[in-house]
């Protein structure tokens, strides 16, 4: 997210339309996915540690590569407003009037959606992540599979992190994501593994973090704290329900997650 | 005898540059070498960027009779200890420690080497060699509220805080004070962020405060999204720590400026001197090193985006709180449930500030925790 935050604002600086952000959030995410793929899947490292340790670079990179950006500012991307559609009350405040990446973010729920239940190579790419050992048996090219699937996860990691310069706060400073990348892990796990489950996660933590702002600001009798809890307590309730789940029928968690493919069976 | 001479000779030059060494060394001074331990890079554009700036200002004004070493983004705990004591093993002769989290790592390598001087800023517990330096910010946060009662058209003020400590608190009750005396029905409501640095939770907050009619915000916590987005939905709003109108120019009415270098300045002076002093007393908290708007350690910027008699009333605040004519905590004060915190007549002291718990009248709610 941070790789696609400098990217993103380094490129509106440069070209001047925050479209060019997008694309270059984007590009920036698959770089650093790629560098994740060469080590866990080329050289079978171990993911979690690897994945700490390029977060931790990443964050470095980025300080030394947004430095230059420092206190710069850049026009944020505008609010498309769907014709007529927007006009209805309320509700077309909410559905139609949000800014391009809003959307994007829809669509490609919508695709993977399509891609993993009712394409061919949607169903190849479930099979090298529930056995890779029989993908591969049959033929499957489980290491280029995967360098897709972990760049197409970067691109969308990389256009998140473009949404915070080029929507949220136009500027750049270090950290500046504060850690919110690891909500995208505990999303996951909280939709067990099912794309448009996702979008409900989704709402329900954004939701629930502005509900603590806006419950200090009315004086409501709750602690924030325990408002800012509440994400990581409904991930906690999934995973809980999903292992019950488990017992029963098979998994929904993908059975080869974490593990490194050796081709030389 | 060639060979005598040539002895006679380099033994001669030998005593001769020892002499000029030791000379140089007594009448012409070494390098006075300082370090400087930072809680983050520079490029936070906040915080640690003006203790930056303060140092740039040490060096410009000591030349070569100083060596600075600066170490970043070392975080409080365990790690700090280790840099502390690295420096003061280094032969720094006097060591900032920039952040509150470094008081009790401060203290404890103070006690390993008891010739270095320690200057730790923002804490309360003092040693030997080491001596507290602070800025009082809510100085800066009293014109912030006056300018706020005079422009604010909802009488709603948003102010975003980091956490519900004292210093953050006496922020808003300083604010709470600046408001009332211009303006008695506006009333401050608070967000805790509960983090000093997240540019999106405090650019949500921000929204929150709009979206809930307030027309000015404030904030201490680091980050300029908060201008940002008042800048966006047309709100007011002030900056933190360093001029933010890079950010918000149709936004920032002033900001509140850090200005650290005239207090590092004097005390490596007072090093050199021989004058160096924690200023421990009897009054514990007489002795912390406490400068504002009259030591000209908080500057204030320009006063923008408002109508000329507003910042007449903010330039004449800023003149009475230089001069001493406004004494923001004068008695009678009352917090916001009505309870007398003092009488007329008497104020509260510093030691009495640092305790603060509780909101005074104009501030909705009351102080989590």
């Amino acid at each position: 997210m941070l790789s696609g935050a400098v990217g993103a604002l380094g490129a509106v600086l440069w070209l001047g339309n925050p479209y060019f952000g997008i694309i270059a959030g984007a590009l920036s995410g698959i770089f650093m996915a790629s560098i994740f793929s060469i080590f866990t899947i080329n050289f079978m490292t171990n993911q979690v540690a690897t994945g700490l340790g390029l977060t931790i670079f990443a964050t470095g990179l980025t300080g030394l590569a947004g430095a230059p950006l420092i206190g710069k500012t850049v026009p944020s991307l505008p609010k498309i407003e769907i014709f007529l559609l927007s006009e209805i009350p309320f509700v077309g405040e909410i559905l139609f009037k949000q800014d391009f990446i809003a959307y994007l973010s829809i669509a490609i729920i919508i695709f993977i959606t399509y891609f993993l239940k009712y394409s061919k190579s949607g169903i190849v790419l479930r099979a090298v992540g529930d056995d890779h050992q029989s993908a591969h048996s049959v033929g499957y090219p489980v290491k280029k599979i995967r360098w897709y699937a972990t760049c197409f996860g970067g691109m969308c990691a990389g256009i998140g992190g473009a949404y915070i310069p080029l929507v949220l706060t136009p500027h750049w400073s270090e950290g500046m994501t504060a850690g919110r990348g690891w909500i995208a892990l505990a999303l996951v796990v909280f939709a067990s593994w099912i794309p448009w489950r996702i979008i409900v996660g989704a709402l329900i933590f954004g939701g629930i973090t502005i509900a603590q702002l806006v419950g200090q600001s009315r004086g409501w009798p709750i602690p924030s704290q325990i408002l800012s809890m509440m994400p990581y307590l409904a991930t906690i309730v999934a995973l809980t329900m999903i292992s019950g789940r488990i017992s029963k029928t098979n998994s929904v968690v993908p059975a080869s997650l974490g593990k490194p493919f050796f081709d030389t069976q | 005898m060639l060979k005598f001479c040539m002895r006679i000779f380099s033994l001669f030059a030998l005593s001769a540059s020892v002499l000029f060494f030791i000379f140089n060394s007594a009448f012409a001074g070494n390098p006075t070498k300082v370090g400087f331990v930072y809680l983050t890079t520079p490029g936070d554009h906040g915080w640690t960027y003006a203790h930056e700036l303060g140092k740039q200002m040490v060096e410009k004004q000591f030349g070569n009779d100083v060596k600075v070493s600066v170490v970043e983004n070392v975080p409080e705990g365990p790690d700090a200890t280790r840099v502390i004591r690295e420096l003061a093993k280094q032969g720094n002769e006097i060591i900032f420690t920039t952040s509150f989290g470094y008081m009790e790592p401060t203290l404890k390598v103070a006690k390993e080497f008891p010739n270095v001087k320690f200057e730790h800023i923002t804490g309360y517990k003092r040693s030997k060699n080491v001596a507290t330096g602070n800025i009082r910010f809510y100085e800066g946060r009293y014109i912030q509220g006056v300018v706020a009662g005079l422009m604010t058209k909802t009488n709603k003020i948003g102010y975003i805080g980091a956490y519900p400590i004292a210093e953050v608190i006496m922020g808003i009750n300083s604010f709470a004070q600046g408001l009332r005396s211009v303006n008695k029905d506006a009333s401050i409501s608070v967000i805790w962020a509960n983090t000093w640095y997240d540019p999106v939770k405090e650019a949500d907050a921000a929204k929150v405060h709009i979206a809930e009619g307030a027309d000015i915000l404030a904030q201490h916590t680091d980050s300029p999204a908060m201008l940002q987005i008042a800048e966006k939905k047309g709100a007011l709003g002030f900056g933190q720590s360093t001029d933010m109108s890079a950010f918000a120019p149709k936004a920032q009415l002033f900001a509140s400026i850090n200005n650290w270098g005239p207090y590092y300045i004097r005390k490596i002076e007072e090093l050199k001197s021989g004058k160096w002093n924690t200023g421990d007393g009897p009054d514990h908290w007489a002795g912390n090193d406490w400068g504002g708007l009259k030591a000209e350690m908080l500057l204030i910027s320009k006063f923008q985006n408002m109508p000329d008699s507003v910042a007449k009333k903010a330039q004449e605040a800023l003149d009475g709180l230089k001069s001493g004519k406004i004494n923001i905590f004068a008695g009678p004060l009352v917090d916001n449930t009505g309870k007398e915190i003092i009488p007329a007549g008497k104020s509260l002291d510093d030691g009495a500030l640092w305790g603060m718990n509780y909101y005074l009248k104009g501030v909705n709610g009351k102080v989590p925790g």
